[in-house]
């Protein structure tokens, strides 16, 4: 792309956004009163007129997200902390269950990529596990492993495995022939072979799984943490919506955004790292 | 006993019906050291599974390969290949390529050791300043040259070439083919090379195996190359020897390989076809 189509594509963007917060901004004005006999009405009521009902303008939204920004990791008891520190738990989380699930993907990928007896043999588990939603595995992993938190990381592990193992076993499967062939002739060792020519063959199939696996996992642990609350940003939105704290609410449906596309481009970076031109 | 010895080779695949249909059946055939020997026959006639078979890469259902007194039951670093399509990895730099096989036959050198060993072979097949490029920056020529210095890197004791210069143009495959004639009379490699191409087996072969069409198919002639070496592109056509060579070679490509047990022709009908045992070496001389 010339740097031209990127200023034209950046500025479009820009409209976009203008337009999409003026519609907002106009949606949620505060309504005007009807007459003076409800105002003082509304006095005698005790209500304040200036306070919006329904959903918050933007300005509200920013001035927010402002607060959160400037102070993220304040910790003021069980249902107020910062933003910071639900974020953390919800990382936390996704990174070990994430971690465990690459730890067991990969390896059996291999095995199954690499025997096709194996790959029979397999096959009707993980096809019947797969379209498993990975919050049906909650109940039974909080009744087997007793705490919320490690259930948690459990149902982040089950949805990130299937993934990375189908991706890693297809990618073993289908390394070219004529490699395999190379390192045939050249009396190369077992792990050697896995390492160095299988492994780097397979990577960016790998990888293709491992960033389909985070996108999944950041879905679910909103879910998840919803669901076992204590803490993370899925409690976070569940407890705000208690509150009836819409701000909030939005605040973090955009942070929550914000932060998969992070951990995406981040994994998007390591698949170039090992992607090859053929 | 020559260096390599060949005996009633055959390989059988299952056919449609369910009976075992042999692509080529009694293939026997010898290399002696030093020597450069060129298979040639149309598609299908099972070269590329000979090849294979040498190369220790696929079975034979019946026979054996006798290399330098051992049987051949496996692939081994004794015999260098150089694939048909390149096989480079990659992710691999020319260079690292390299390494890896040089790695793979002296696991004890160090990195110093393994670099010059690669320099030296580079050097040899002309690719001095590519060393770091990765294979899809190269084109088809320098590929294959990649693939050409990682053979002859690992010091073989013989070197089988699968029709290592089909995906090349005219232009390059001479070039390259002028460089392997060089690197093969410096150190004397013994090779056994698959081309369809009968001008690239008479500049290159001392011996040229001609094969009849499968299924069925056996070796049905061996002729010897008299053409005087060393043999060059830019006056081979002008040698005596050349024509007759090469007239011979062309007819038996387009008329006498379809006459043989396998062929289609002495299936309908043909008396006359020369029994697959009497194999017929054909010598020429001036």
């Amino acid at each position: 792309m010339s740097s031209r189509d990127f200023w034209r594509a950046t500025a479009l963007s820009l409209v976009f956004l203008t337009v999409l917060l003026g519609v907002w901004h106009l949606a949620t004005l505060p309504k005007q009163q009807a007459s003076a006999a409800n105002d003082e009405y509304a006095k005698l009521m005790g209500k304040d007129t200036k306070k919006t009902e329904g959903l918050p303008t933007p300005a509200q939204v920013g001035e927010t997200a402002w607060k959160h920004l400037a102070d993220p990791f304040y910790d003021r008891g069980s249902n107020d902390k910062g933003i910071g520190i639900q974020l953390a738990y919800s990382l936390a989380r996704v990174g070990l269950g994430y971690v465990l699930a690459i730890l067991f993907a990969v390896p059996l990928g291999f095995l199954i990529g690499m025997s096709p007896l194996m790959h029979r043999a397999l096959d009707p588990f993980i096809q019947v596990l797969k379209p498993i939603s990975p919050l049906a595995w909650m109940p039974l992993a909080l009744y087997t492993i007793k705490d919320s938190s490690v259930s948690g990381v459990f149902v982040i592990f089950i949805c990130s495995v299937w993934p990375m193992l189908i991706n890693t076993a297809h990618g073993v499967a289908s390394v070219r022939r004529d490699w395999l062939n190379v390192a045939r002739t050249l009396e190369v060792k077992p792990v050697r072979k896995a390492f160095q020519v299988i492994l780097p063959a397979a990577a960016p199939t790998i990888l293709t799984g491992m960033r389909i696996s985070m996108g999944i996992a950041w879905l679910v642990i909103v879910a998840a943490e919803m669901l076992v609350g204590g803490t993370g940003i899925g409690y976070f939105v569940w407890n705000e919506w208690n509150n009836l704290n819409l701000a909030n609410v939005i605040f973090a449906i955009l942070t929550i955004g914000v932060v998969g596309m992070a951990l995406d481009l981040a994994i998007g970076r390591l698949q170039k790292l090992v992607t090859y031109v053929d | 006993m020559a260096f390599l010895e060949v005996q009633g080779l055959s390989k059988v695949y299952p056919g449609k019906d369910g009976r075992p249909v042999p692509v080529f059946e009694g293939v026997d055939f010898s290399v002696e050291q030093g020597e450069f020997v060129c298979i040639v026959g149309h598609s299908g006639c099972g070269k590329t599974t000979i090849l294979n078979i040498l190369a220790g890469l696929d079975t034979a259902s019946a026979g054996v390969v006798i290399m330098d007194r051992r049987e051949v039951a496996g692939p081994s670093l004794d015999r260098g290949v150089v694939f048909q399509g390149h096989a480079l990895m990659p992710w691999l730099s020319v260079m690292k390529n390299i390494a890896f096989a040089v790695r793979s036959r002296w696991p004890e050198w160090d990195r110093i050791q393994v670099e010059l060993h690669c320099q030296k072979f580079i050097d040899t097949v002309g690719l001095t300043g590519a060393e770091h490029k990765k294979p899809a920056e190269l084109s088809g020529g320098m590929k294959q040259r990649v693939g050409i210095a990682r053979a002859f890197a690992i010091q073989p004791k013989m070197l089988l070439l699968d029709e290592p210069f089909g995906a090349l143009d005219a232009l390059t495959r001479g070039v390259i083919q002028d460089e392997l004639l060089r690197i093969c009379a410096a150190t004397r490699q013994t090779v056994f090379m698959i081309t369809h191409d009968v001008d690239e087996a008479i500049l290159l072969a001392d011996r040229i195996l001609l094969m009849s069409n499968g299924p069925r198919a056996v070796i049905a002639e061996t002729v010897r190359n008299s053409m005087s070496a060393p043999r060059a592109r830019h006056n081979m056509h002008r040698d005596p020897q050349y024509y007759p060579v090469r007239n011979h070679l062309v007819d038996f490509l387009l008329n006498r390989s379809k006459l043989y047990p396998g062929g289609e022709e002495s299936r309908a009908s043909a008396p006359d076809a020369p029994q697959r045992a009497a194999a017929n070496v054909v010598h020429f001389r001036h």
